[in-house]
């Protein structure tokens, strides 16, 4: 294995194209030229049942980690009076996501055909899944594997709806809803479908040698992301970064308490979504493997050592350890190792774990009360924070010499283990979240102040001290 | 008669319950209160907000009782929720100027 998710795969329109190069190869050789090797066609016979049932059964798994992960994750951080506002949010953003994925995502992020810039964003030449059907195939890590089509469209889709759901939390209890709607539509169009394909679009383990240059940019460079630290976290952090700066504190934010209004649905969103993050991790394999196992354990060790590590801190710190503390330091686990899962070895993937809850326990509690930037729920304090110490932490843990897996090199029909440089791979990581944070940054920014200025992004402020509930959606969420 | 007002520590109730039943009272009503005294409050922190709370969660009792058993009834209420640190709570004596059973209209003590 290898890179990070995948590609995308015509198997017909291949088939179209060997025999294309089959009468070539017959005019080369009356040309007395050199016989071309036989085009590679993938076929229906490498696709194997166990990879599709698990991963039609991880796609459902990353599902939950929105609807009713997230959800409830962060519908009990707020008050009472903006629960539904904040799972209205969750709710109908997955649904628009997956209708724009369908629509237009699925093939500006996975293909490389119909653009003037194939490095960076595909065309349009998949859009409403134009050429997708059951017997189309999608490549895998390994040569010779492939997936169904519709089972690569359906893993993906729920990374585009969760992600930017993910965002909501900096700026959530004031946000109203229809510019962040609009919003969440250009922000997947111009920002993650964009940086999806820079991050893990590639021809696949068959066709690069062929077709070296057929990758996003990111990939070309040889930056790890094995299921989403860049794409998913640091892209939905930092664009809740900026609209929370964009949109301004939370009338009373450090003068009035806020205190969570339900940290027991805080509890059960959190553990949810370290339920659906093996979906989201050992799934980023694309197989039933062995690979896919060790994603796993190592979300299950990075996360333990992160809420742990939360726990700890706050014991020696506060006397008092919190479960809110541990809840968070869970989900800086999650995010930490989700570029490094099926690199790390289960005993340095603790060890990443534990730093990115130490360094997300200072942005947390520290960070943003000195800068006072009301980053409501801490989408920017866990999510960009811990996606950032997991993809340059990522470099560390891969290396072969710590355990790690190192990096597969495709270049030759039969994928290889490729040579090792952690100094490299580091510079490598920084470059891929440098780009990814200035990318979704500018995006963001020019996003959020545009709407801001046209359509308002905030309630008006006596809705805001009423509440969302019942000024943005007409509803309580509590009715005693 | 007199209306016992007591302000206790919520874990006290059923206690208190028990010992006024002990002296003849048939019926009171409880509410959750918050409010301060002597007792300083908490602090609360969430991902390292601090938050103190000035106000505590108490049970106010309210009894209306015969004048003859007032001083026991104010007796039982401060000796079961007495625990003997601040923040016990108080007890409020008042005269009461008449009662009515709703469904009967009788009045006076045969209403309590």
């Amino acid at each position: 294995m290898g890179g990070m998710t995948m590609l995308r795969y015509c198997a017909r329109a291949v088939a179209a194209c060997g025999a294309l190069t089959a009468s070539t190869a017959a005019l080369a050789q009356e040309t007395a030229q050199a016989a071309a090797p036989a085009a590679f066609v993938p076929t229906a016979e490498m696709v194997n049942k166990g990879d599709v049932a698990w991963m039609l059964v991880a796609s459902a798994l990353v599902l939950m980690m929105s609807v009713p992960a997230l959800a409830l994750f962060y519908g009990g951080l707020v008050r009472t009076k903006n629960m539904l506002s904040v799972l209205m949010q969750v709710l109908t953003i997955v649904c628009v996501a997956a209708l724009v994925w369908f629509a237009w995502g699925y093939s500006m992020a996975f293909t490389s055909t119909g653009t003037p810039f194939p490095k960076i964003v595909g065309g349009f030449d998949k859009a409403f899944l134009a050429g997708v059907d059951p017997t189309t195939l999608a490549a895998t890590f390994s040569n010779g594997v492939y997936l169904p089509e519709y089972v690569f469209v359906i893993f993906q889709m729920t990374f585009a709806c969760i992600t930017p759901a993910l965002i909501v939390g900096a700026f959530a209890e004031r946000v109203k809803f229809t510019p962040l709607i609009i919003f969440t539509v250009v922000w997947l169009t111009l920002a993650y479908f964009p940086i999806a394909h820079m991050v893990w679009y590639w021809a696949g383990p068959d066709f690069l040698h062929a077709a070296p240059d057929d990758t996003g940019l990111l990939w070309g460079w040889g930056a790890l992301d094995f299921a989403g630290g860049t794409v998913v976290h640091i892209n939905a952090g930092i664009a809740g970064l900026v609209g929370c700066l964009v949109m301004g504190p939370r009338i009373g934010f450090q003068r009035e308490a806020m205190p969570p209004h339900s940290l027991v649905m805080t509890m059960i969103g959190a553990s949810l979504l370290w339920i659906g993050w093996f979906g989201f991790n050992a799934g980023s394999g694309l197989e039933a493997n062995a690979f896919g196992a060790l994603a796993f354990i190592n979300t299950f060790t990075a996360t333990a050592a992160a809420g742990a590590t939360w726990a700890i801190i706050e014991q020696v710190l506060h006397k008092r350890p919190s479960l809110l503390g541990a809840a968070t330091g869970v989900v800086a686990g999650l995010v930490a190792v989700t570029p490094a899962a099926g690199f790390a070895h289960p005993g340095t993937a603790i060890l990443l774990g534990a730093v990115a809850s130490a360094v997300c326990f200072v942005f947390v509690t520290t960070v943003k009360n000195k800068l006072r930037y009301d980053d409501s729920l801490d989408v920017f304090g866990v999510h960009a924070v811990g996606g950032i110490v997991g993809a340059i932490g990522t470099g560390i843990v891969a290396n072969p010499a710590l355990g790690g897996q190192g990096w597969i090199d495709y270049s030759e029909p039969v994928a290889k283990a490729g040579v090792y440089d952690m100094a490299g791979q580091i510079v490598t990581q920084l470059w891929a979240v440098g780009v990814t944070v200035l990318w979704t940054g500018v995006v963001s920014a020019v996003l959020f102040l545009l709407l801001k200025h046209t359509i308002g992004l905030r309630v008006a402020e006596d809705a805001e001290r009423e509440g969302l509930d019942l000024r943005e959606h007409g509803e309580r969420a509590y009715n005693y | 008669m007199k209306y016992v007002v007591a302000i206790i520590k919520p874990f006290k109730l059923e206690e208190v319950r028990e010992a006024l039943s002990g002296v003849g009272v048939a019926g009171m009503t409880v509410s959750e209160v918050k409010g301060f005294g002597r007792q300083k409050g908490q602090t609360e922190i969430y991902r390292g907000a601090e938050y103190s709370t000035n106000m505590l969660p108490k049970v106010k009792i309210e009894v209306a009782v015969d004048d003859a058993i007032a001083p026991q009834v104010v007796e039982a209420i401060s000796t079961t929720a007495n625990t003997g640190a601040i923040g016990d709570g108080k007890i409020f004596v008042i005269d009461l100027a008449s009662a009515t059973r709703i469904r009967t209209g009788e009045t006076g003590v045969e209403a309590l």
